[in-house]
């Protein structure tokens, strides 16, 4: 498989400023152990896609980051998972300002059946901003940001779902930037787009990534050679899933893997 | 069978199919053509306009029945809608699945079915004997919520359930509780079921006779107050049928309440459609 590397890669100041970090991370579904042991540190400011065959537990991982997984009944999490060095994982926590800091754009684009603009500042008036200008100021700053603006300047009133489904995901981008998180998860954000609008969205993330953190679950591994900095390869072996397999910089990882399993799946000899 | 083609197989499903459309079609159109043939002619602004003479004669109009029924119906949906809506959101997104909420549903199921002069039998011992509201229009209107409260509940959690999984997820990911995530998200996408379980009731409420029998009594005279008696539109059409000679006014009564459901039902299958319209296009 020909990939095409990251340039950057080797300019970007790693590990030494991590922002998100398991530590021995178990998560079950009732008795399905959908996680095991994953130990790895997420550096701030770029971009880190977990690759993996589907059911291997990627999404999971990644759902932990904002405890979507608590919406699961019966789940259970062992192991340390911290956000800026806290355990986000222990009792003081309030989820809902950890899911502020942390947003999450899905694999299927789900903008709210109403306007574009109320789509933006949905999360904003939730959070107690009424004032009319500053909400203006946040719908046009974000739209800018997630290069939608100059398509739906004149149309912010129409409803969301006449969007196309790059456009809607774009959409979404711009409602959780309007939350003003840190952390960006992605979840599989391009899987259900043409390769138009994936190219889109994966410039975009090249420009988050300046001030976000970005943690893309992608099954494409020329998506992920394209735009991360740091891959996580996840496995799962007959019933065993949710094993990190091998985890580093890009570049590494697709061009040296250390583990034969991370070469036979990039390399599309898997299975 | 098996010496029957396929195709003459189809032939007379077919036709058994088209005939069965067909005979609920004309029983349909038979009830309504007769029920407008005889009361039409009796309706004028007059009979609209003034209110019944009461006695055998059935002589007069329906006016104070049409505020009655009004009335009664504005009662009933103050109450039932917030409490439908409550319940419907409980046991939508908070009740756990156990053997409690198990036994809720399986109430409301059994409820949905009791006949309405059982809920009238209730109502009459309740609201009119024990708490002493007497016949009158709040008795009939606590009577119909709790006669309907079952449909609006299943209705609209029928509604809220309709909703995408990925909505909620949105909302919550963009760290709203999960209150705003209801309130905000959930409902408002539910809306256009709501409606629809609401004139549902609506309709339901208007057409019903036995249960208000026993709770509101039967008053002819113009309400003045909640406590007041009073007379729907179908229970005036019961008490002209079966109390007096006037078979003319009951039809004409009759053709009234037809068109008010015909016009209900337009109604919301228009305010569905324009909600559907408003949150899926520009």
């Amino acid at each position: 498989m020909e990939v095409t590397l990251n340039k950057n890669i080797e300019s970007l100041p790693y590990l030494d400023n991590v922002k998100l970090r398991t530590r021995m991370a178990n998560l079950y579904y009732n008795k399905f152990q959908a996680l095991r042991n994953v130990t790895l540190e997420i550096p701030s400011h770029a971009i880190t896609a977990i690759i993996g065959p589907s059911g291997c537990g990627k999404s999971s991982l990644l759902r932990l980051f904002n405890r979507m997984n608590d919406l699961i009944p019966n789940t259970r999490v062992t192991g340390d998972i911290e956000l800026d060095g806290k355990n986000i994982y222990e009792k003081s926590i309030d989820v809902v300002d950890l899911r502020k800091r942390v947003g999450m754009v899905f694999q299927k684009p789900n903008p709210f059946p109403m306007s574009i603009y109320d789509n933006i500042v949905f999360g904003p008036k939730q959070h107690g901003r009424t004032n009319r200008n500053e909400l203006n100021k946040i719908v046009e700053n974000v739209l800018r940001k997630s290069a939608l603006w100059d398509e739906v300047k004149d149309k912010l009133e129409q409803s969301a779902l006449a969007l196309s489904g790059g456009q809607q995901q774009r959409l979404c981008i711009a409602r959780v930037l309007a939350v003003e998180p840190e952390v960006i998860l992605m979840d599989e954000p391009c899987s259900a787009l043409d390769p138009v609008a994936t190219l889109k969205i994966e410039d975009l993330m090249r420009t988050l990534r300046e001030i976000y953190t970005i943690v893309i679950v992608t099954h494409n591994m020329q998506q992920a050679a394209r735009v991360s900095d740091m891959a996580a390869f996840m496995m799962m072996a007959g019933d065993r899933a949710g094993e990190l397999v091998e985890y580093g910089h890009t570049s590494q990882i697709f061009t040296n893997p250390r583990d034969k399993r991370t070469e036979d799946y990039i390399t599309g000899r898997f299975g | 069978m098996r010496n029957i083609s396929p195709k003459t197989v189809q032939k007379i499903a077919m036709t058994a199919v088209w005939a069965g459309g067909f005979i609920t079609v004309a029983i349909l159109l038979l009830i309504i053509i007769y029920v407008l043939f005889q009361g039409l002619p009796s309706i004028s602004l007059d009979f609209l306009l003034t209110a019944p003479q009461g006695g055998l004669s059935g002589e007069g109009g329906i006016s104070t029945v049409i505020v009655s029924t009004v009335y009664l119906i504005g009662v009933t949906l103050l109450i039932l809608v917030p409490v439908g809506i409550g319940a419907a959101v409980y046991l939508a997104e908070y009740a756990p699945s156990n053997r409690f909420t198990g036994f809720i549903r399986y109430g409301i199921e059994v409820l949905a079915g009791v006949p309405s002069i059982i809920f009238g039998l209730f109502g009459f011992v309740l609201f009119v004997t024990a708490l002493h509201l007497k016949f009158s229009i709040l008795s009939g209107a606590l009577t119909l919520v709790c006669l309907l409260l079952p449909t609006m509940i299943r209705t609209t959690e029928e509604a809220i359930k309709a909703v995408p999984r990925s909505y909620r997820e949105g909302a919550l990911a963009l760290g709203c509780t999960r209150w705003q995530t209801i309130a905000k998200v959930v409902i408002p996408a539910a809306i256009p079921g709501i409606i629809t379980s609401i004139i549902l009731c609506t309709g339901r409420a208007i057409g019903e006779t036995a249960c208000l029998y026993v709770t509101m009594g039967g008053s002819a005279a113009m309400p003045t107050s909640l406590l007041s008696g009073g007379r729907t539109l179908s229970l005036h059409v019961f008490y002209l049928a079966m109390e007096t000679r006037a078979m003319d006014k009951a039809m004409a009564t009759a053709t009234v309440l037809i068109i008010v459901i015909v016009v209900v039902n337009a109604f919301t299958n228009w305010l569905a459609h324009w909600f559907y319209v408003r949150m899926n296009r520009g």
